[in-house]
């Protein structure tokens, strides 16, 4: 704390490098942002968060300023005030503002501002944006007529993903944010993680929703419809229910899927177990019977298919296995139709995601099986909160269910699969155990819990030291990447998820949720892990009944057909 | 045509990122506009994503994402042309050969491009086809020119 400066007459300390921004933040003072996303440099596109800065008597964008010794600034006087508002008005001015029909009616961040900054007249009157849905995207839809043009999706794109999908094209009022060549989002090297929607303060980019076909299947009596939640759900839709964050909803969950119809409810943290036995037994294959290493997790299908787009030289590095939704979807329409006595036609199958490139996933071509998909639809969080209120459900009024048999025990490593950092851990549980015979002695790893954005360790497995690391936002893989390109890599094991803090912040998340409240669901997780007995994957006793009674062990002749796939390179536009 | 992309990749290989606009300035000069794969060479070349070289280069007036016509025509949308109507003419223009500005007639016959001023002011409004100078147009009169040079075509 070595600068002095006077913020809306006070006297206050600062350190050097500090914008004005973050001064305020840390001081309880709200300044309204558009542009600004903490994660990337502020590029002072929006001009929202304009500041009185008394000693040159004009106004400063506090998100890209830095704190200077005897500034004098003013946050909220009159003259930022009208300044603000103008900017909503100028922006109000082309935009669509069918908020009724909006798919972010009373979550958008433009239609806060509008209410809080006062604007309660049409001042300024402009010709309404008309520009063409994009719908070639797998997973999302882009609205460029509800576009501001702040620039934060171009900016997650290119800087926590390291993906550069879209950029600002043409110039001045002709400006927009498309794909190279103004093509459609299939074309180019979209990996459907959704950050981009996370970061939009408007409707403009959003998920494809599947209602339709899942409420009519709900309804169709001859349909067995089947529900698999992600790890995180349980702890990521709390806020959304009016419940303290990181809240862990299990009960309830499964209480209110059945209460929608659902007939069967399982844990994807089952199938999480399932991967990490899988995924394990390949790694341990590799290390001792000499296969490509290092070896990449392949549980994120929007890092799968930067892969396939990125560095397609390396997919034979990529775990073969399938994701934990993929392996479900498998396991329902072949072991459990079969236990069940029932035709996979029969079968509606519905995954409840974190994620929206788990849409994607669930639509790829070797995710089917004589024609039929093994996940037929795939709900984001967000839309299961919609779901409840389609349905009128109080979910508070529910008592607490348990999960369906056969594929709903979990360990608690199939659940911390929900954090950066979890799979890898539950994985070397795991990995420890197949290789000695023994268990860890401590199942922690802290090394690899948090947020940073690359976290490197080894572990003593046996005689083996076994060199790991956690990727979560892929920018950060880059110089994994690099390192495993130039064979100077000297690590075994790689989890990478795309996004940052892995699925508890997903693309499927529910949208503006504070940082704080990432955080307490990492926590609700790593706490489910302290606290119940069964710790790994290995020990899961429905893992050991499923490879008993149907798979025999991992890495079998069914094993490869049901819970593993292959990956191709992707011809995109990079 | 390819090999001379070839030879401004070749060029460029050891190059930064700061050379991008000089490298789309050569390549439009060789090949008189800036194709789809001429962009994703330039970006494999530089490591500069396509969907930024495709933002950079349509900021700029001076690229053009089609080849030129046969007949490249010019119109000029300084001060003085607009002061004289020259919207008016561009508008005329694009109608009557039902394309847009920056872009080319189906038949490869004519293009448009709009220029800031080509200085001469006093000729307002001018369009400029091939390096013909066509003063004072207006609807009527432009219909006639577009007319003549596709006479000289089917003659």
């Amino acid at each position: 704390m070595n600068i002095n400066l006077e913020i809306n007459n006070k006297l206050v300390t600062a350190n050097k490098g500090e914008t004005i921004l973050e001064v305020c933040k840390r001081l309880g003072i709200n300044i309204p942002t558009l542009c600004h996303i903490k994660e990337t440099f502020p590029t002072g596109a929006c001009r929202m968060c304009v500041v009185e800065h008394l000693n040159s008597g004009k106004l400063i964008t506090s998100c890209s300023y830095p704190v200077e010794e005897g500034m004098k600034i003013l946050t909220h006087s009159n003259r930022v005030a009208e300044s603000r508002k103008v900017i909503v008005e100028l922006l109000l001015s082309n935009h669509p503002d069918d908020c009724l029909y909006c798919v972010r009616n009373m979550n958008c961040e433009l239609q806060s501002l509008s209410a809080d900054l006062g604007v309660r007249e049409r001042r300024v009157m402009g010709v309404k944006n008309l520009k063409n849905l994009d719908h070639t995207g797998a997973s999302l839809v882009r609205d460029p007529a509800k576009c501001i043009l702040c620039g934060r999706c171009v900016d997650a794109c290119d800087r926590i993903m390291g993906v550069n999908a879209i950029d600002f094209i043409n110039r001045g009022s002709n400006a927009e944010i498309a794909v190279a060549f103004n093509k459609g989002l299939n074309t180019s090297s979209c990996i459907n993680c959704g950050r981009c929607i996370m970061v939009c303060p408007t409707g403009a980019l959003y998920e494809k929703n599947h209602y339709a076909q899942i409420m009519e299947a709900l309804d169709n009596p001859k349909k067995h419809v089947v529900v698999q939640y992600a790890p995180s759900i349980s702890v990521t839709m709390a806020e959304e229910i009016g419940l303290p964050a990181g809240t862990d909803v299990y009960g309830l969950l499964n209480a209110s899927l059945r209460k929608m119809g659902f007939n069967t409810v399982f844990d994807g943290a089952f199938t999480a177990d399932l991967t990490i036995m899988e995924e394990g037994s390949e790694l341990i294959q590799r290390l001792t019977e000499g296969g490509q290493l290092p070896m990449f997790t392949s549980c994120c299908p929007a890092w799968v298919k930067y892969m396939e787009e990125f560095a397609p030289e390396l997919l034979s590095h990529l775990s073969s296995a399938k994701s934990p939704m993929q392996m479900m979807g498998a396991m329902i329409k072949t072991y459990w139709a079969e236990k069940k006595g029932l035709d996979p036609r029969d079968i509606y199958s519905v995954g409840i995601m974190p994620c929206i490139a788990k849409k994607f996933e669930a639509q790829r071509s070797e995710m089917t099986r004589h024609g039929l998909s093994d996940v037929d639809a795939v709900l984001t969080t967000r839309e299961l909160v919609g779901l409840l209120k389609i349905y009128g459900i109080d979910i508070h009024s529910l008592e607490p269910e348990s999960v369906d048999s056969l594929m709903g025990q979990r360990s608690t490593a199939g659940k911390i699969f929900g954090a950066a950092g979890g799979v890898m851990e539950a994985a070397v549980r795991s990995a420890h155990k197949l290789v000695t015979g023994e268990e860890m002695s401590n199942l922690r790893i802290e090394e690899l819990r948090g947020f940073a954005p690359v976290k490197r360790t080894t572990v003593r497995i046996g005689d083996i030291d076994l060199n790991i690391a956690a990727v979560n936002g892929l920018a950060g893989v880059k110089e994994i990447i690099e390192e495993v390109r130039s064979g100077k890599s000297d690590l075994h094991f790689i989890e990478v998820m795309a996004c940052p803090g892995g699925c508890i912040n997903g693309g499927g998340q529910p949208l503006t949720v504070k940082e704080e409240n990432i955080r307490k669901r990492m926590a609700s997780l790593y706490s489910i892990d302290a606290t119940e007995t069964i710790r790994t994957s290995h020990n899961n006793p429905e893992i050991q009944k499923i490879y008993d009674e149907y798979l025999g062990e991992p890495l079998s002749e069914k094993s490869h057909h049901l819970l593993h796939t292959h990956y191709e390179k992707r011809d995109v536009l990079i | 045509m390819d090999s001379s992309l070839d030879l401004i990749i070749e060029n460029y290989k050891s190059s930064g990122k700061d050379a991008l606009i000089p490298m789309l300035q050569e390549i439009q000069e060789a090949e008189g506009f800036l194709s789809e794969a001429a962009i994703v060479k330039t970006g494999q070349t530089l490591h500069i994503p396509t969907s930024k070289i495709f933002g950079v280069a349509t900021f700029y007036n001076q690229f053009r994402f089609e080849p030129k016509g046969k007949y490249h025509v010019q119109i000029c949308r300084g001060t003085a042309c607009h002061v004289l109507g020259s919207a008016t003419v561009l508008s005329e223009i694009e109608k009557h050969l039902k394309a847009k500005a920056g872009s080319t007639t189906r038949d490869g016959l004519f293009s448009i491009e709009v220029v800031a001023c080509i200085g001469a002011c006093g000729l307002a409004p001018v369009v400029c086809i091939n390096g013909e100078f066509h003063a004072k147009v207006t609807a009527a009169s432009l219909k006639e020119i577009l007319e003549s040079y596709k006479a000289k075509e089917e003659a």
